[in-house]
């Protein structure tokens, strides 16, 4: 039955967009989409976002691991290319605190009112048009450091609900010493 | 108290509330919820508009086709999502210049705008260089404990954390 929905491509693309009003609203109440309180993470002076990301990890990870194990979907993690990641990664940090904002939380903002979150927008059509046009230059050093889809429990050979156990604890004390100093 | 007129929320409801939208993502879709890759399709929608088919020809858009998908409809939802939820708690105001910004670099619309233009650029070229964003790999990635999402993740926060602190901290 569920395989059956994800081939009915009209439905799909109207079950992204409602997934997306519920994503837009919650970032919204969580504070993510405003300049100041991402920039205030980023400062480290409140922890708010950082809350909101290491709770969904616990029940995101939590239940997309039973969904796999007892429904149709599969997990579907990305390549891990080491090299692009963390230069990539870098990258994105920098624009992350110039702008403020990342992707989604941007259109978000937009949705707020935020004129210059328009602006972030238009600049990361432009560096998606930028990196699609370098592509075929810089493949070698895309793909050379390819790991392939490897997950934290298989490399480490470790049982995946022991690690799911154990990030949720660790994510959870985090939150909890940040409650106690305040932050 | 009325919740849907509280401006804001606690951020565990709030995270726990995403972590449901991914199982939903998951479940309904058979995807994990993802910004990014949006914006590479709707920057090759536009060349095509500028440059006509030829634009398919290119390696990275035969990877990402021009067009509207899940994903696409999913970040246009957040636009209307985050618009609902500021009319109905009364924080939607037009916000040209934020607060910590004008701390750092003064009023100026313009270069607000152009800084905002430059940050997108390195979002966007960054998150198709580590493969997706904050969401694709920060939330859902994690969350299927991928190494590599686990890596950009924390590389995402070293590059923001630096750069925050120089721009905006007096470092």
């Amino acid at each position: 039955m569920l395989e059956e929905l994800y081939n009915k491509k009209k439905k799909q693309l109207f079950i992204g967009f409602l997934i997306g009003v519920g994503f837009g609203f919650l970032l919204d109440r969580g504070g993510a989409t405003d300049f100041n309180i991402i920039v205030n993470q980023l400062l480290l002076k409140d922890f708010r976002v950082l809350k909101i990301i290491f709770t969904a990890i616990i029940t995101g990870m939590i239940g997309v691991h039973l969904i796999v194990k007892y429904l149709p979907p599969k997990l579907q993690p990305k390549p891990c290319r080491w090299k692009p990641i963390v230069i990539g990664g870098l990258i994105f940090g920098v624009g992350f605190a110039v702008l403020g904002l990342c992707p989604g939380t941007a259109a978000g903002a937009m949705g707020t009112g935020a004129i210059h979150a328009i602006f972030g927008v238009l600049g990361m059509l432009l560096g998606a048009g930028i990196f699609a046009s370098v592509y075929t230059h810089i493949e070698d050093f895309m793909v050379d450091s390819d790991m392939g889809p490897v997950t934290i429990p298989e490399s480490l050979n470790v049982n995946k609900w022991l690690l799911i156990l154990a990030f949720s604890i660790v994510l959870a004390t985090v939150m909890y010493l940040l409650e106690r100093a305040g932050l | 108290m009325n919740p849907l007129a509280s401006d804001m929320w606690s951020p565990y409801v709030v995270g726990v509330g995403i972590g449901v939208l991914i199982w939903f993502g998951f479940l309904l879709s058979n995807k994990a919820i993802g910004c990014s890759t949006a914006y590479a399709r709707t920057a090759g929608m536009g060349e095509k508009l500028i440059r006509g088919d030829k634009v398919d020809e290119k390696a990275y858009y035969k990877k990402f086709l021009p067009k509207i998908d899940w994903e696409w409809m999913l970040v246009l939802g957040v636009v209307l999502g985050a618009f609902i939820s500021s009319v109905l708690s009364g924080s939607f105001r037009i916000e040209t210049v934020p607060r910590i910004w004008e701390n750092a670099f003064g009023s100026s619309q313009v270069l607000r705008y152009i800084g905002a233009l430059i940050g997108g650029l390195l979002l966007g070229f960054g998150a198709r260089m580590a493969g997706g964003c904050t969401s694709g790999h920060g939330l859902s990635g994690t969350s299927q404990l991928s190494v590599g999402s686990w890596l950009a993740f924390i590389f995402f926060f070293i590059g923001g954390i630096v750069t925050a602190l120089f721009l905006y901290g007096g470092v």
